[in-house]
């Protein structure tokens, strides 16, 4: 193990090649690694013909029976103990250029040769690709010779690696500096003046530490959090492709938030959300969790087949829970075996089985839905629900309806009180469209289309109520079983406004209509034809009432049957969640020949990729949660290390893993491969899951504390600090960066939770309803995540546009960033409310008002040069603003939104105070700003 | 790329960088634009610059080979024009008109809104030879035919899709699933730009976004820099353009100055290269806050130009678009992408039919895709500009009696639709691939929407093949894994 390590790390070293030549001299009887000898070979040189996609020759390097096993040839490349035997070695070391492997490429050099030839005499044994491996439980911290450094754990195996590298650590950070970072990086918001001024006059020992403590414990540290969560579960609030229309999915980022805000484990984190609805008793807000894979996009577009967008979401879940828990890349292997890692092709239909037995189908309506009320409305309708079963002789059970809305529902039934929603419909024809934005009625777009609801009991059902809304006219037929089924009623529906006026759209009218008397349990479509006029939409339909012959709801005086609709009509919050299939129903799942699910191969069963372990022996077929408990289980060897590695890159800026997506073999090898193992088995084992315990062991260490300047020296050796050998200094996201300026101006506002908020955008995106008060000024993760119309400053500022699980956003610098910093109305306001307080500033020094500018954005003292710098900014303006005013073309005009503060400013158009708003608007500006330093 | 090439690169890449700072900016205390600007303010110092400065993500490239086109205009009707009606002469189909539509057509096929046995429609248009080349265009068309011996007709396109977005993802970015870069994306990450001043891709609507939204001029899971910039004629040019308040741009240049002043105060403080780049961004912002107004200010055109277009400067309409893309060309904008969303041709209405309603949309970019074509001529520059004109897929034989037999309507067709291309590098005068004698399926030389993707590249001097990005442990490229240069149609 230990002269693995040193072979490992001599490999990587930037510059001793020499070094290993002579490594390689000394040990020349040494076991040749697989893993780090053979397989950087194979993968560089060979794999791209000779694996999972191409196996030229009837030859794969994949997985060793495929490698030794015959070629096209009738005999084996490889044959163990035998190196000179080998096709293989004769191969590569080929004269003629035709018949030299790699063609048409470099040959290898000697030393790779010899390489495999000593491999091969060996047995030409396999390994593991690393991260399949299962990190070691007792990894010991490596000892130091610096014990002044250390802080913690972390820091020793930080440090034998920059030994390694001949660098030093960097100095402890300055006091404010270090408060920013990790004030950012743990709640995504910059401290306060006065926190600073805490800490910096806080002489204890644990001072820092205490600061941490109050970070985590903070409300803001979930709102933080969660926006990196939401990035892999690709969180929008609609749901893509062209109509684009709105998807009531919020609740689930709260639940995010809340789930990190309350440290829940990470282990529990996982099942609520890839199987909540599958544990036993679920808890609505287990339910919420699994929206997590509701979060797929969805076409609603007119004429498309269902059945292939329910299959694209599928396929979209299977590759996001393996990139997000497993870092393993599983979208090539749709259509063939992974070309670089031991996956193979039917291994993603038997992932892809686990999620294909779900109920949503991309209809409409999403279903299935959970159905909750805000804090305020459960009450009242938990109170109803009492009062109306106090008056009942035999009220519905209630410990078997575990959710509120179920409850009701239940008690609604069997009061006789059917009032169904249009579109809350099982199943449509292809005419059948939501009316929007609302989707809250159905919208028959052309004639001979129909709705269909599941076992209706029609039994002493006498009559139905519809409410719609139409400018022409057409008629409803109710039918049993099937669209062309016997018609038990029938009535022509008239405009309801003025005929074919698009005001007729919002009059909505009633209509009762008999039945002929059903008995049992049916089908039942409603179909919907056109009248006298021909036109492409017909009419909405808005709900549908089955009246009973003696219904319970009107027999009991007005006052009861008044609370009954009441009841009814609550408003409650829809969240689209995961639910199984009765087993009845169970779909079958097949491998789909080169990926198109037109064309289905052989059946196969839920199951997880080999080469990355198995679960455990069950008696019934497996489903999602037992797919959850083996992510989480102390047998899988990635999660806990990827997982890890993806909160370290979001502190560092880069994961101990680069590529935090992809721990393959085309991955990014670790840059500190003990120091990732050992903290995996301590995120598991120690902390329990506890990702609070995670982040405070890391922000403690002394390698995050270290301050991020740099030197030539130090850049020439580890340009992008892969060693550590300073602290992080990384752009802010779009989130923080807006979070930031807002908070700093003081008009952040700290309501949490709820409906996503609409601030403003440029005037020439269109109008997109903006929130009112408050709601401009909410933390950025509540903005409206538009799927084909994106808040244009976030995208500019490098974020995904949610359609997939993007697990690392690629910072960019660009001029467009320049430009909303200088330009968007958002900062520019910041920049306004910022004027106000430094013009408001006990001073009569404009030096003094400029440092309190300072202050207030960066949290910290300004160099006198700075401040020198804004000086001649503040002068240069105002001489600039004191002459006559010129006629100015591009200029828009002041912002009128400025939110009333304490402060009281007189003339929103003096030199002084346009000139104190150009000083901020430079401040939000500066790259220390954007900046985590 | 192993760990020790990426240092060595990035070692390289810090030492260019300190190297660049060092010769054009001596004296940095008065880092202000000026030096920066007095760095390069021509083309050929732009790619100089480039060249020192190779962690701009813009810089100009190698291509793979040499290009016949440096540019691209692609005309996108959006919706899916009637290939029957505009440039698909189907005679045979005249005869059928009214007739039910043989089965043999329906089995086994997937369409939008189609449905039991329709009847054809005849096409609604007449038809004449233009040119030398002898065209077929329908009488929708007044201006056009006096180019189509510039064009080549690619009659028998083809797609996968058959809905509005997921097809026009496939015809932009490649795979009708969303998160894909879309083509401008591709080709400013392969060549860089060439105009520093302004961005590399330009997205230019008339009427309504597509249905697909902006993800088909998305950048996918390319850096975001690569992403089609939308430009406006009408209101601010490109988002955040405008200096608020009372911020002219004389105050707007002097707070540049200031910003980049202490910028480079913490550059001296804490030695982040990233600083440097951000500085020059802001040079750059400053520097687009000039030239993007001033390239999309028509009012300077002559006369005879807006009377050639039929512009009308401050509307947002197609024909204005049309002296954009020229304009932005011509100041060395890469790709340039118009999106015209009109073409939805169902027959619901009176207004959405194949007949009338198609007919006056031809008529609102009749003129200007003609003078568009003519402009680039006269300017010598549609030699190297690549001009495309078509729809995500085209329209069905049937007729789509949804509302009523009054409308002449025609569903999503998948199989068989025209587009055309001119020049960059593609043979005048020419018409490649033929259909079946209803225009329902093409019988010669079909071309599919990842061949024209690889035909496109090919004539930027981009292998498709070779043009990749690594995303999800995978090696992705526009054409998926498919795509034929259609070298037939080559110059």
């Amino acid at each position: 193990m230990k002269i693995h390590r040193h072979l490992w790390i001599i490999i990587t070293c930037l510059s001793i090649t020499l070094g290993i030549l002579i490594f390689f001299g000394l040990f020349q009887e040494e076991k040749i690694s697989y893993n780090q000898e053979i397989r950087p070979i194979f993968n560089a040189k060979c794999i791209t013909c000779h694996g999972g996609v191409k196996k030229s020759g009837g030859f794969s390097l994949l997985f060793r029976e495929e490698a030794l096993d015959t070629t096209e040839s009738g005999q084996p490349a490889i044959i163990p103990g035998h190196a000179n035997e080998s096709e293989l070695m004769r191969r590569v070391r080929h004269h003629d250029p035709e018949m030299r492997m790699p063609l048409e490429a470099e040959p290898l050099s000697e030393k790779e040769i010899d390489l495999l030839r000593t491999w091969i005499n060996q047995g030409a044994l396999w390994e593991d690709h690393w991260a399949y491996i299962p990190p070691h439980e007792n990894i010991p911290v490596p000892p130091t010779d610096q014990p002044g450094w250390a802080q913690n754990d972390i820091d020793p195996f930080v440090y034998a690696r920059l030994q390694e590298k001949g660098l030093q650590p960097a100095p402890e950070a300055e006091k404010d500096v270090l408060l920013r970072r990790v004030s950012l990086d743990l709640t995504g918001l910059p401290p306060t003046w006065e926190e600073r001024q805490q800490f910096l006059q806080d002489p204890a020992p644990d001072a820092y530490e205490k600061v941490v403590d109050r970070l985590l414990a903070s409300p803001r540290f979930g709102e933080h959090w969660a926006a990196m969560w939401l990035d892999l579960a690709r969180y929008a609030d609609t749901k893509g492709y062209e109509k684009d229309l709105g998807r009531s999915i919020w609740q689930y980022r709260d639940w995010v938030i809340h789930a990190f805000n309350k440290d829940m484990p990470f282990d529990q984190f996982t099942m609520e959300q890839l199987a909540g609805d599958l544990l036993p008793h679920p808890t609505a807000d287990q339910y919420i969790a699994t929206a997590f894979h509701r979060n797929t996009i969805a076409n609603d577009e007119g004429g498309t087949d269902d059945e292939e967008f329910r299959i694209a979401a599928v396929l979209d879940r299977v590759s996001t829970t393996w990139e997000v828990w497993q870092g393993t890349t599983m979208a090539c292997v749709q259509c063939h075996s992974h070309p670089y890692d031991p996956i193979r092709h039917e291994e993603f239909y038997q992932a892809f089985a686990f999620f294909n037995n779900t109920q949503d189908r991309d209809i409409y309506n999403e279903q299935p839905k959970l159905f909750t009320y805000a804090e305020e409305n459960e009450e009242q309708v938990a109170t109803l629900i009492n009062w109306i079963e106090d008056r009942l002789k035999t009220p519905p059970s209630n410990s078997s309806e575990t959710l509120l809305h179920d409850h009701r529902n239940k008690l609604l039934y069997q009061l006789g009180y059917r009032k169904v929603e249009a579109e809350e419909f099982d199943k449509s024809s292809r005419f059948i469209e939501l009316t929007p934005p609302d989707q809250e009625s159905v919208w028959q777009i052309q004639d001979s289309s129909w709705i269909l609801f599941r076992k209706v009991d029609l039994t002493d059902i006498e009559a139905i109520s519809y409410r719609y809304a139409s400018p022409y006219s057409g008629r409803i037929q109710v039918r049993l079983d099937s669209a062309s089924g016997p018609v038990i009623s029938q009535t022509r529906i008239s405009h309801t406004g003025k005929p074919e006026s698009e005001e007729a759209w919002s009059q909505w009218n009633t209509k009762k209509v008999s039945i002929t008397p059903t008995a049992g349990v049916h089908d039942v479509y409603f179909t919907f034809g056109i009248d006298r006029h021909y036109t492409s939409d017909l009419f909405r339909l808005d709900w549908i009432f089955y009246h009973e012959k003696h219904p319970g709801w009107t027999s009991r005086g007005n006052h009861f049957q008044e609370q009954v609709m009441k009841l009814e009509q609550v408003p409650a919050i829809e969240t689209p969640i995961m639910r199984e299939r009765p087993p009845a129903e169970k779909r079958k799942t097949q491998v789909f020949t080169r990926g198109n699910w037109l064309t289905p191969g052989e059946e196969v069963v839920p199951s997880v990729p080999a080469s990355t372990g198995s679960l455990p022996a069950a008696s019934t077929p497996y489903n999602r949660l037992d797919l959850a408990r083996w992510l989480v289980s102390p047998e899988n060897p990635l999660t806990a290390r990827v997982i890890v590695n993806r909160f370290w890159e979001k502190i560092f800026g880069f994961g101990l893993v680069e590529t935090v997506e992809d721990f393959g073999t085309q991955g990014t090898p670790p840059s500190h491969p003990q120091l990732l193992d050992w903290l995996a088995v301590q995120f598991r084992d120690t902390h329990q899951w506890s990702v609070k315990k995670l982040l405070k062991q890391i922000v403690m260490s002394a390698t995050y504390r270290q301050a991020s300047h740099t030197t030539p020296e130090k850049l020439a050796q580890d340009p992008r600090n892969e060693w550590l050998s300073r602290g992080p200094r990384i752009r802010l996201s779009a989130e923080q960066i807006r979070d930031q300026a807002l908070a700093v101006s003081g008009l952040l506002s700290s309501k949490m939770y709820g409906p996503s908020v609409r601030p403003p955008q440029p005037e020439s995106v269109g109008d997109w309803g903006t929130s009112p008060g408050e709601d401009q000024y909410r933390r950025a993760l509540y903005t409206f995540w538009h799927r084909t119309n994106p808040y244009p400053s976030f995208i500019t500022f490098d974020s995904p546009g949610r359609n997939v699980c993007v697990s690392r956003r690629i910072r960019t610098n660009t001029p467009l960033q320049a430009l909303v910093l200088l330009n968007d109305t958002v900062y520019f306001e910041a920049a306004q409310v910022l004027a106000e307080k430094m013009q408001a500033f006990d001073s009569e020094s404009v030096t003094q008002r400029l440092r309190e500018g300072y202050r207030m954005v960066m949290l910290r003292e300004p160099s006198e040069e700075k401040l020198k710098s804004l000086e001649k900014l503040y002068q240069a303006a105002i001489q600039h603003y004191q002459q006559p005013t010129k006629p100015n073309s591009i200029a828009k005009p002041v912002s009128t939104r400025i939110k009333t503060t304490q402060v009281e400013v007189k003339d929103h158009t003096s030199p002084e105070f346009l000139a104190l708003t150009l000083v901020a608007n430079a401040l939000l500006n500066v790259d220390e700003f954007i900046t985590k330093n | 790329m192993d760990i020790l090439q990426q240092a060595q690169q990035e070692l390289a890449r810090f030492h260019t960088r300190r190297h660049f700072l060092k010769k054009c900016t001596a004296g940095l205390g008065s880092i202000a634009l000026g030096s920066l600007l007095g760095c390069h303010s021509s083309p050929a110092q732009d790619a100089l610059l480039s060249l020192t400065q190779p962690d701009n993500p813009l810089q100009l490239k190698a291509p793979h080979f040499s290009p016949k086109a440096k540019r691209v205009i692609f005309l996108h009707m959006a919706g899916a024009p009637s290939q029957l009606e505009l440039f698909d002469y189907k005679p045979e189909l005249q005869k059928l008109d009214g007739q039910r539509c043989p089965p043999s057509f329906l089995e086994g096929k997937r369409f939008a809104f189609l449905k039991g046995v329709p009847n054809m429609l005849g096409p609604q248009a007449t038809f004449r030879q233009h040119g030398d080349s002898g065209a077929t265009i329908s009488n929708y068309f007044t201006h056009f035919p006096e180019m189509v011996d510039e064009v080549t007709f690619l009659k028998a396109m083809h797609t996968d899709e058959f809905n509005h977005a997921p097809a026009q993802l496939l015809m932009h970015a490649g795979s009708p699933r969303l998160g894909r870069p879309s083509m401008g994306a591709w080709v400013v990450y392969g060549l860089g730009s060439e105009n520093q001043d302004l961005p590399g891709f330009v997205v230019l609507v008339s009427t309504s976004d597509p249905s697909a939204g902006k993800s088909v001029w998305g950048s996918g899971f390319l850096p975001t820099v690569y992403q089609g910039v939308q430009c406006r004629s009408k209101g601010e040019p490109v988002l955040y353009l405008s200096n608020p308040g009372q911020v002219d741009p004389a105050m707007r240049k002097k707070s540049i100055d200031i910003i980049n002043e202490i910028n480079q105060k913490e550059y001296e403080e804490v030695g982040d290269p990233e600083i440097l780049s951000r500085i020059s961004q802001y040079e750059l912002a400053f520097r687009m806050q000039a030239s993007v107004p001033d390239v999309m200010n028509i009012n300077d055109e002559p006369a005879w130009i807006h009377e050639m277009y039929g512009t009308e400067p401050g509307k947002n309409s197609f024909a204005n678009n049309c002296l954009l893309a020229r304009r932005l060309v011509e100041k060395g904008v890469r790709f340039v992408q118009l999106f015209d969303r009109r073409w939805d041709t169902h027959g619901v209405g009176a207004n959405n039919g194949v007949d009338q309603a198609l007919q006056e949309a031809c008529t609102q970019i009749d003129k200007p895709i003609t003078a568009l074509l003519k402009d680039l001529k006269q300017r010598g520059l549609l030699e190297e500009t690549l001009v495309i004109w078509g729809g995500e897929f085209g329209r069905t034989p049937m007729m789509e009696t949804r509302a009523s037999a009054n409308f002449k309507g025609r569903d999503h067709h998948s199989e068989a639709f025209t587009m055309w291309m001119a020049g960059g590098g593609i043979k005048k005068g020419f018409t490649f691939g033929e259909t079946d004698e209803l225009g329902y399926y093409g019988i010669k030389d079909r071309v599919h929407v990842h061949d024209l993707q690889a035909t496109i590249l090919h004539q930027l001097g981009l292998n498709h093949e070779a043009l990749t990005y690594t995303f999800q442990g995978r090696e992705f490229r526009l054409t998926d894994v498919h795509g034929k240069v259609v070298k037939d149609i080559l110059a």
